[in-house]
């Protein structure tokens, strides 16, 4: 048991400085903007320190730059408004103690809460919030210094294909969550509903707007009234059951194949699953299972994962 | 003025922070609702990998930025570890802009 849990934490440790890695390079070439757009050189430390969101930064001093700081808090806190559902999410691993929800709240980004709920045990959870936390705090702000002190020597991150690795770490992370079939037609809903409004809506509105992706959850509910699985299961608690039958609807199964192939595939692995999306009524019973058997869709998908799998 | 508004923009973004995670006690959430909120945050989560991946600014990203991430999901779906998948990305958008891909 021992060994076992002592070669995972170092799978995550690995994790850890690859995504470590990554930030020293995005936080450098933030330092580096800052300078080049003239600001004092305190000002990307006390960013990265205070403010401590990268995407929020970069955009932050931009407008600082062109001379407009109102639109800079506005534009960067309409980015970060994400991190309110955010910390309804990672409340409980976070913990009761004050102290840690004081410090901790101030370590939460998008890394930090990928992969903390891929993560199916709530103590590796909570090692996994304040490991990845603490890492990310600490390479974006070495990486800042850095930028700071190179300059433009840093060169373009999208150079590197730095632009590319956040995106590709992010659906790494929340893979394990989206083998949970309403979780992947929600998240895959909402994706799409972000990516359309991305043109005509201004930053951080699209990303919230995806929180309408939950709303195909309700969908299947009035067409599983229908099925027989369905009454089967109105015994059982209606509510509870909502959520999985999703499988018997046709649109959120198109939604999937539109958006990402790889992501529909990805839900071929438990092969159960999958299958059962074909046949409305089966599908309903047969995702009842794993679906109902924890409250978090990533602990649902516990029991599928893997151990061997090199990344969890 | 510059240390006013990064002090309200990091205040800001700390309250947004802090006050998810304070909430979270005061609201008596049903079962169904908690089984929710990971998935509001999954959903959040591909949203912004998705729209960071197609999009730039308001325009579409260009081909190398897409193409680096698919083959980063790619491996992600065939188990991957974290590590490759995330410098597969870089490294096929690094090299398809070397090669003149926008």
């Amino acid at each position: 048991m021992r060994t076992r849990k002592r070669t995972v934490d170092r799978a995550l440790l690995r994790d850890a400085a690859a995504i470590a890695a990554a930030m020293i390079a995005v936080g450098a070439s933030f330092g580096a903007i800052t300078i080049a757009y003239g600001l004092p050189t305190w000002v990307p430390f006390a960013m990265s320190t205070v403010v401590f969101a990268g995407g929020a930064q970069f955009l932050a001093v931009g407008l600082i730059a062109a001379g407009n700081p109102v639109a800079a808090v506005i534009a960067g806190l309409l980015l970060n408004a994400r991190h309110l559902p955010f910390g309804l999410a990672v409340s409980t691993t976070i913990g009761d103690r004050w102290r840690d929800r004081l410090l901790g709240s101030h370590l939460m980004t998008d890394e930090v809460v990928a992969f903390t709920l891929r993560e199916p045990d709530p103590a590796r959870r909570r090692r996994t919030y304040w490991l990845i936390g603490v890492t990310l705090f600490t390479s974006w702000n070495a990486g800042t210094a850095l930028g700071v002190l190179l300059g433009g020597a840093t060169g373009d991150p999208a150079a590197f294909g730095l632009d590319a690795a956040f995106p590709a770490g992010l659906i790494a992370l929340i893979l394990p969550s989206l083998r949970d079939r309403p979780t992947r037609a929600a998240a895959l809903a909402g994706a799409a509903v972000a990516v359309l409004a991305t043109p005509v809506l201004p930053a951080g509105l699209p990303v919230l707007c995806a929180l309408l992706g939950l709303a195909v959850l309700f969908i299947p509910r009035l067409r599983a009234a229908s099925t027989p699985a369905a009454d089967d299961r109105a015994a059982a608690g209606d509510r509870t059951a909502a959520g999985d039958r999703v499988s018997g609807m046709p649109a959120a199964g198109d939604q999937v194949s539109a958006v990402s192939a790889a992501g529909d595939r990805a839900a071929a692995v438990p092969a159960v699953g999958d299958r059962a999306a074909a046949v409305p009524a089966v599908g309903d019973s047969v995702s009842a299972g794993p679906a109902a058997a924890g409250p978090a869709p990533s602990a649902a998908a516990g029991p599928d994962r893997c151990p061997s799998e090199a990344s969890c | 003025m510059l240390i006013a508004t990064i002090i309200v923009l990091g205040v800001g973004t700390y309250t947004l922070r802090l006050s998810g995670v304070l909430l979270r006690d005061r609201l008596v959430l049903s079962e169904p609702v908690q089984r929710l909120l990971p998935m509001a945050a999954t959903t959040l989560l591909a949203a912004l990998a998705m729209t960071a991946a197609l999009m730039d600014g308001a325009a579409f990203a260009g081909a190398a930025r897409p193409a680096g991430v698919a083959v980063g999901a790619l491996l992600a779906w065939r188990r991957a570890p974290f590590v490759l998948v995330v410098v597969a990305a870089a490294a096929t958008a690094a090299l398809l802009r070397l090669a003149g891909v926008p």
